[in-house]
Parts: structure tokens; C-alpha cells; sequence
């Protein structure tokens, strides 16, 4: 409540403040007559586009003002072919990890294992084990690098947050079986292209991937073998939610429904005629009938009879239909983007645009960031680490392009939140309270002063190769006089007055609050 | 409302001067022969019947065809270790636990846990650091380690400071005063001089986070100087050359930093989820428990004379399920093994209700019952630790009656 009071104060203070930003600019306008005069940013409109994008840069907030909120808005659920810079799209073309499908390289693996294991024990054998396990590494840290540039750079910022969104929603974990070679193609061909779309598309992207169905053992499910750990997350975690009205007879159902789904880079099993017809392959996913079991089950009160792969398409048709689902989903968008206990009234909205739209993602949160809840003055959401990160470098870096991701993995992994790095599949936790404890505020401010002193090599070459730029970065930009400057808390400006140095002053400028929260 | 709390319980303590330093965090130095109290959580659900093994249970061996340890046989080197005529403990755990046992350092609740019935790591885990009666509306920032603490404090005890060993705060010690919290799996110097402290506080002074601030950068200095004296001592004694690494190292640190100044302390580690390829007396689990022993063992060392003031108890969310399944591994179960270390403890015993384990014996035909609450454990031993009265028990666990089995 007292925060609420001292932020509207503040915000009393700042709309001084921003009368006189304004009747400079007017001045300005008036000095260049040919110029078109931009209306200032409002403080609202900073926090809505920092909320949509990964925080602020000088192309989203031109596009913002070019375009006006809904445009923009519009832009961003349906974003067209993206346009990197020339320099980041000549890296993410040259990323071994983006080219190959999930198939390809399971099947190229396990070739690779076969000669490894046909090899006579010694030392050859061993550098030949530690080169596949070093290759694992590159294509996972490839992967890695692949979400960040494009977190960074990409102009379709709102698929960038709801691309992360949803593979800490559908959590894998890279140190798992052979994650390491999949995770590229998990994030590229189910997560990406399903980020804006339908929820179904997405649940059944997801459960068709070989990562998702080695990190949750459903590749073991097999008639007379149950292993039910897929079918309870894909409930509890990835639609239901643990109090959706599911049981533990459910669990086991939905186990016996994923009976046979699992992977295969080989060729196709010898099948009995009346199995082959039933036989599902797409890459190196398989329905493979003579593990399934045929037996009829009852899922959620309704049957389903047995069929094969159908069941599967049935079963999560069934359970992305129900209101439980909608709220759900609902409720986690709303906690990633307002806050840790978004109103009722804004998840029942957003629950009926999803359940009305048979699950459109990008509806759904067009209700949500179009909402009033949304729009309202806030206490401000907490940064979580990524956004954190990226923010700071999206702000301090702004228009120039870094060759060196490593520096970001680093950060991500001392705040705990790296990616594909949550070992357990509930995913890092949306709320404010995980990660704002004493411990991850002196670690952040470690951050802040890496990247304000700009000793952090974000500009070397990723083979090691020396920096081709050096130096701190200018954090007292156009951006910063634009979006930030004009609504700085008296703390922090008297924060600011006192550095001693242009490094110490971008250090206390990113370890401020203003760059705490969106 | 709740970070309204911490804000005026911080500047509460801060005003009334508990050991108010520098920027105003309280540093924190506990008097010597105090109890302590480490809580070591094991995320994922470790599986307890191939910890301490059932091995009178016939069904036992049926049930787990691929998976059962051996039973304790004098002949067997380095096999199972009877610890009575039922319970015989994993061969893993021998040399640290069993040392311990064999001191009367180690005791172990079998069929311990939660009355949580979800089978999910993250309800079950999520219900346990609460502690709040199972089947009410949740109060997500309540954590029962931080009860005691508040507990604790407004007894008067004013060195009961509490720390998480962890990257984020975990629920049990979420509450109205900000606990802090340090990983040290790695630690280093300290980034920031006097002066850029002060700043930097003085940044957030009145901003709800001002106390995670203040006391996250204190700390930050406080643990690199404790190192910095722990790793200066290893070097004099020439145990440098010994490469420490992992649980046992980050334990080694644990036990420095509650020996000079934390009372309460909370770790967590991961990985137990043993769906797949689980392994018996060697493979993935035994692997764990090594790992998780020989730190243990660290840890009692390297408190040296504070040991016998110590009490660590290791629990987990639920255990697994009896028989194995189709893959070599066990999947969620319900009631779990619970241990109970301490330099003073009464150990050398297994503590509790405990039942038959035969086919017709599980849980819902799958799992251990749950028999000695964890409530009512966690309260009786805290009960007996710090002399609580009836009314601070019921704060720590609503609704729960304290058990003592005489454990201490």
C-alpha cells in the first residue's frame, strides 16, 4: 500500500518533470519546423513497451511512436519475416545447431555411439568419447546462443519473451540423455513457430519432440511398462495446472493413452500388417502400435476408445478444451507480465478470449495487454534475471552488434536462470519473490558493474579471437535521455551525482530500480 | 501488505539496535554452545527404500527384481550395513552415515512425510516449506523456518540468524524478515568498496527492496571474508593439495558459516528423480548418496566442537514407489525416510511408527503410508532444541501436535 502511495507520489513528481520535457521539445519542434514533432513518451508508454519487449531500444521505442500502441500491438502478435542486423544474421546462419532437424542428428549420434563403442578400450577410445561429449556441449551452447541473439536483435521482441515463455513452460533440461543435440531443434520447429498460435498446435508440437519425450521419459512408455512422468506434467505443469480437477486415476489413464509414443531415427520397425496402417513417423518422432496399449480408458469423465495415435490427438484435445486449461495458461501469462497475483477479473478475460478462440495465444494476449489491469498505473514488475540481462544489455549495447554471447550465459547462470538450464520440469518460477532475496540482488549488481565497465568481452570472437571493440558502453544515450532520464527517482539521480567515473555511473544506473522493474 | 511488514519489522529490529552495523544490516555473531539447526532438503523425491533398506521384507526383493540391494551379509565387503533385524542402510552411505550411526550421531524415521496426497514434486515440495495444515488456502509467504525464526527472535534470542545456502530464497524461509541467502558453490571477492556499498543502499533507502539490499551486500562481504580465513587455514594446513569439490566443499563452507555465525541454515540439492536406470548398490543413486554422505560427513567435521550443539535433519518430498517400474527406476510414492544427524542426538536407532512391508501392506497397493508426520516431527525436535512453549509451537505448525521421539 505505501508503495503504491510513494509511487504515485513519484509519479506526481515525474508529470512536472515531464510538462517541462515537453515544452522543450516544443521548443525543439519549433526550431527545425521541418521535422515532424513526436508527443513525448508518456511514463506509462515505457512501461507498457519495456513489459512487450525485452525492455527497451531505440528501434522498438521509434516503432512505438511511429506506430501508436494498438499498430504496434498489432505488429507484434503477428510479426512478419524478421530483419536482423546484416552482422547477426551472418552468425545465426553460420550456427551448425540451426541447420540440421532433430533426426538427422539423433541418427548421426548414434552412429557416432556405435563406432565409439566398437573401439577397443584405451585412450583412443577415450578422446573419441570426450570429442562426441565436447560436440554435445557446442550444439547445446549453440542453441543457447541462437535464443539470445535473437532476444537481443529481433524486431518480433514479443514472439522473442513468449518464445522463452514457453520453453520455461514446457521446461528441458540440457544435461538430460541427448538433449544436448535436440534442444536446437525443439526451440526452432515446436516452440517459435507455435509461440503466437494456438495452444493446441503448441501441446502437440511439443509432445511430437524428441526432447520433450526423452527429458520426460515418455520414449520408455510402453504397454505393460507404464512410466507415467509425461503423462502427470503434461497435466500438472504443461495444461491443467495441479489443482485442474485431474486425478491420480487420470495420470495413469493419460499414461496408458501415451503408450508407444516415443522416438526413432532408425528405420521403421517390422510391424504386423494390421499395426503397419496405425504406424506414425515424423522426423524422429514415432507412434510406434506394438508398444501402445489398445485397451478402452476414461479420461476426465470421458472415454476414449482404442485406436492408436488418434488417442493421443483425442486425449489432448480434451484436456486443452477445458476451463481449467484456459484459466491456467491464463493465469501464468498474467503472472509473467503484470505480476506475482494478477487480478481475477483480468484472467477470467483473458480465460474467455482463449476458450472463445479455441486456445489463440496471440488473442489472448492482445485481452491482456490491451486490458485496463495492464494499463493501470502498477507497483512495476519485477525483472526476472533474462529480462534483467537483457534489458540492460539491449540498453547499454543499443545499435551495436556484439559477436560474444558467452558474457550473457554467464550472467544468466551466476542468477541462476540460464537457459535450458532448469533441472527439474516445472520450469524457473514466474513470481517476484524467487528471485529479488538478498543473494540475487548483490549478485545483480554484480552484473550491472560487468556490464557498465564494459570488461566483458561481449565483442570478442566466440573462437576466442581478441576484441575488435573495447571500452565501456555510453549508457547516457539518446535512449536514456528519451525513456529514462525523465522519470528517475530523486535516490537515484543522487546515486548517480555522486560516480566518479562514466563506468561507475552506468553501474549505479543499472543496479537502480528503474532498471529493476518494467 | 506483506512487504509493508518487512519494511516496518526491519527498521523495528534495525531501531531497536540488534547488532546494527555499518549500512545498518545486522551482523550477525552467535554465542558459542547454542543449538543449530540445518534443514537439508532433497529435491526430487530420493528414493528412501533403497537408502534404508527394508530388508526383512520378502516382498521387498519380488517388488524390485532388478533393483534390490542385496541383504547385509557380515562376508560381503562394502555391502548393505544392518542396522537392526529390519532396516539395513545402502552401501553408499557405509563409511559417512554409517560411521555415524555406529556413534549414535544418526538416527532415521522411516515412513515420514506429508499428508499430501498430490504425487507432484512441486505441491508436495511446495507443502512441506509452508508447513501449514495440508487442505487450507495456502500463504505463500509463510515458510515454517521462517515461523521459527520470528519465533525465535521475539523470544529474545538474539542470535538465531537464519541463511539459505541457496541462489534463490526458498519457500520455507520466505516471512516478514528478509533471510538471507548466498550459494556458495562458488564465491569470490567482494565487487563493491565501502563507498559503493553505501551508495547503492542508500539507492533503494525506502524502496520496498532496501533490506534485500542492504543485507545481500553485507553478506556478500562478510562470506568473502570468512572464505578468504577458511581457505587461508586449508592452505597452512596442507590440505590445499587436497581438491575438495562438489557437496562437500560448498558443506565444508556451510559448516564455517554456521559455526561462527548462523543458527539456522536450509540447503537444497536436486536430482533424485530416478524414473530411469535408478542402479542398486552402484549406478545413478548410489552416485547421489555418496555424494550427499560424504558432505554430510564435511560438514560435522568442519564444525569441530560445534557439532555436538548441531542437529541436522535431511528430508525430501515423498518417496518412491515400492515396486520398480517398467525402466528400471520408481516413480512418486508417498511416504519417505526422514534422517536425523547431531553430535549429541540419542541415535544409533530407527525412530517412529513403523509397519510390516509386505504385498498387502502399501499405501494405495504402491507407495510407503505416511505414519510420523513431518509436522509434528520437525515440531517436537524444535521443541526440545529451544525450550518452546505450547503457543510457539502452534505458530511454527498450526494445527499439528509436537512428537518427541526422544531423539534429543
Amino acid at each position: 500500500m505505501s508503495r503504491r502511495r510513494s509511487q504515485a507520489i513519484a509519479r506526481a513528481r515525474l508529470l512536472g518533470t515531464l510538462a517541462a520535457l515537453a515544452a522543450a521539445l516544443a521548443l525543439a519542434a519549433c526550431a527545425a519546423p521541418t521535422a515532424r514533432p513526436l508527443t513525448p513518451l508518456r511514463q506509462a508508454d515505457v512501461l507498457w513497451l519495456e513489459r512487450v519487449d525485452f525492455g527497451l531500444d531505440g528501434h522498438a521505442v521509434a516503432e512505438y511512436r511511429r506506430l501508436g500502441r494498438e499498430q504496434y500491438l498489432a505488429q507484434q502478435l503477428r510479426p512478419a519475416v524478421e530483419e536482423f542486423p546484416a552482422l547477426i544474421a551472418t552468425q545465426i546462419q553460420a550456427l551448425e545447431a540451426a541447420q540440421s532437424e532433430a533426426a538427422a542428428r539423433l541418427s548421426a549420434l548414434q552412429e557416432r555411439r556405435k563406432a565409439i563403442n566398437a573401439m577397443a578400450e584405451g585412450p583412443d577410445k577415450e578422446q573419441a568419447r570426450k570429442a562426441l561429449n565436447d560436440a554435445g556441449n557446442q550444439l547445446a551452447y549453440q542453441a543457447i546462443r541462437l535464443q539470445l541473439l535473437r532476444a537481443v536483435y529481433s524486431p518480433a521482441q514479443l514472439r522473442e519473451q513468449m518464445t522463452w515463455f514457453w520453453l520455461n513452460h514446457f521446461s528441458v533440461f540440457q544435461y538430460k540423455g541427448d538433449l544436448r543435440w535436440l534442444l536446437a531443434d525443439y526451440e526452432e520447429h515446436a516452440i517459435r513457430p507455435n509461440a503466437l498460435g494456438h495452444f493446441r498446435d503448441l501441446v502437440l508440437a511439443t509432445l511430437e519432440q524428441p526432447a520433450m519425450l526423452q527429458y520426460l521419459d515418455n520414449n520408455q512408455n510402453a504397454a505393460g511398462h507404464l512410466n507415467e512422468n509425461y503423462a502427470r506434467e503434461l497435466m500438472e505443469l504443461h495444461t491443467l495446472g495441479v489443482d485442474g480437477g485431474y486425478t491420480q486415476q487420470d495420470v495413469q489413464q493419460l499414461a496408458r493413452v501415451l503408450t508407444g509414443v516415443g522416438i526413432n531415427a532408425g528405420a521403421a520397425p517390422h510391424l504386423k500388417p494390421e499395426w503397419q496402417r496405425l504406424y506414425v513417423r515424423r522426423g524422429a518422432f514415432e507412434f510406434n502400435p506394438a508398444r501402445h496399449d489398445f485397451s478402452a480408458k476414461v479420461l476426465l469423465g470421458h472415454r476414449i476408445s482404442g485406436n492408436g495415435f488418434t488417442e493421443v490427438e483425442q486425449a489432448v484435445t480434451l484436456i486443452v478444451q477445458q476451463k481449467a486449461c484456459a484459466r491456467f495458461i491464463s493465469r501464468e501469462l498474467a503472472t509473467y507480465f503484470v505480476g506475482d497475483a494478477p487480478p481475477g477479473r483480468l484472467v477470467e478475460a483473458m480465460a474467455e478470449t482463449f476458450q472463445a478462440t479455441d486456445g489463440d495465444i496471440a488473442a489472448t494476449l492482445r485481452t491482456l495487454f490491451l486490458s485496463d489491469e495492464f494499463a493501470a498505473p502498477h507497483a512495476g514488475k519485477f525483472k526476472d534475471p533474462m529480462r534483467y540481462v537483457l534489458s540492460a544489455v539491449r540498453l547499454a549495447y543499443d545499435g551495436r552488434t556484439i559477436t560474444n554471447t558467452r558474457p550473457l550465459l554467464d550472467w544468466l547462470n551466476a542468477l541462476g536462470e540460464a537457459p535450458y538450464g532448469r533441472q527439474t520440469p516445472d520450469g524457473y518460477p514466474l513470481v517476484a519473490a524467487s528471485w529479488e532475496s538478498p543473494g540475487q540482488m548483490s549478485r545483480r549488481f554484480e552484473i550491472a558493474r560487468a556490464i557498465g565497465t564494459g570488461n566483458v568481452h561481449l565483442f570478442d570472437a566466440e573462437d576466442g579471437g581478441t576484441a575488435t571493440v573495447t571500452g565501456f558502453p555510453q549508457l547516457s544515450n539518446r535512449l536514456y535521455y528519451e525513456a529514462i532520464e525523465p522519470f528517475l527517482a530523486a535516490n537515484t539521480r543522487a546515486a548517480l551525482d555522486q560516480a566518479t567515473s562514466p563506468q561507475e555511473w552506468n553501474t549505479f544506473l543499472l543496479a537502480a530500480p528503474e532498471m529493476n522493474y518494467e | 501488505m506483506s512487504r509493508l511488514l518487512t519494511r516496518r519489522r526491519w527498521l523495528q529490529l534495525a531501531a531497536a539496535g540488534v547488532a546494527a552495523l555499518g549500512c545498518g544490516v545486522r551482523l550477525y555473531a552467535a554465542p558459542p554452545n547454542g543449538p543449530r539447526f540445518l534443514l537439508v532438503f532433497l529435491r526430487g523425491g530420493y528414493d528412501a527404500t533403497n537408502t534404508l533398506i527394508p530388508y526383512s521384507s520378502s516382498f521387498y526383493y519380488e517388488a524390485r527384481p532388478t533393483l534390490a540391494i542385496a541383504r547385509p551379509d557380515p562376508a560381503l565387503e562394502g555391502g548393505a550395513l544392518a542396522l537392526d533385524p529390519d532396516w539395513a542402510l545402502a552401501p553408499a552411505l557405509r563409511a559417512s552415515i554409517g560411521a555415524l550411526y555406529q556413534q549414535r550421531q544418526a538416527a532415521f524415521v522411516p515412513f515420514a512425510g506429508t499428508q499430501d496426497l498430490s504425487r507432484s514434486h512441486f505441491e508436495t515440495q511446495d507443502s512441506i516449506e509452508l508447513g501449514q495444515p495440508v487442505g487450507g488456502t495456502r500463504d505463500y509467504r509463510s515458510g515454517f523456518l521462517a515461523r521459527l525464526h520470528g519465533v525465535l527472535t521475539s523470544q529474545g534470542s538474539a542470535a538465531v540468524a537464519p541463511i539459505a545456502f541457496t541462489d534463490a530464497l526458498p519457500l520455507a524461509f520466505q516471512g516478514p524478515d528478509q533471510i538471507p541467502n548466498i550459494s556458495l558453490k562458488s564465491v569470490g571477492k567482494p565487487p563493491f568498496d565501502d563507498r559503493q556499498v553505501r551508495i547503492l543502499t542508500t539507492m533503494y533507502a525506502g524502496h520496498p527492496l532496501e533490506p534485500a539490499v542492504a543485507s545481500g551486500l553485507e553478506l556478500r562481504r562478510q562470506v568473502a571474508q570468512a572464505m578468504q580465513a577458511l581457505s587461508d587455514e586449508m592452505n597452512a594446513s596442507g590440505r590445499g593439495a587436497i581438491s575438495i569439490k562438489g557437496f562437500e566443499l560448498e558443506a565444508e563452507r556451510m559448516a564455517r558459516l554456521m559455526r561462527d555465525s548462523y543458527r539456522i541454515g536450509f540447503v537444497d540439492i536436486g536430482g533424485w528423480d530416478t524414473h530411469v536406470n535408478e542402479g542398486a548398490a552402484q549406478g545413478a543413486l548410489a552416485a547421489n548418496l555418496t555424494g550427499l554422505g560424504g558432505g554430510l560427513a564435511a560438514f560435522t567435521q568442519a564444525l569441530g566442537s560445534e557439532w555436538k550443539n548441531t542437529v541436522v535433519v535431511v528430508v525430501s518430498e515423498f518417496g518412491r514407489t515400492f515396486r520398480e517400474n517398467g525402466d528400471h527406476g520408481t516413480d512418486h510414492g508417498h511416504g519417505s525416510v526422514y534422517w536425523i544427524l547431531g553430535g549429541s542426538i540419542n541415535g544409533g536407532r530407527i525412530a517412529g511408527e513403523q509397519q510390516r512391508l509386505e504385498r498387502t501392506d502399501l499405501f494405495q497397493d504402491r507407495d510407503y503410508p505416511v505414519l510420523n508426520d513431518y509436522r509434528a516431527l520437525l515440531g517436537g525436535l524444535f521443541r526440545t532444541l529451544w525450550g518452546l512453549t505450547p503457543a510457539q509451537c502452534a505458530t511454527i505448525f498450526p494445527q499439528s501436535a509436537p512428537r518427541d521421539l526422544n531423539l534429543i
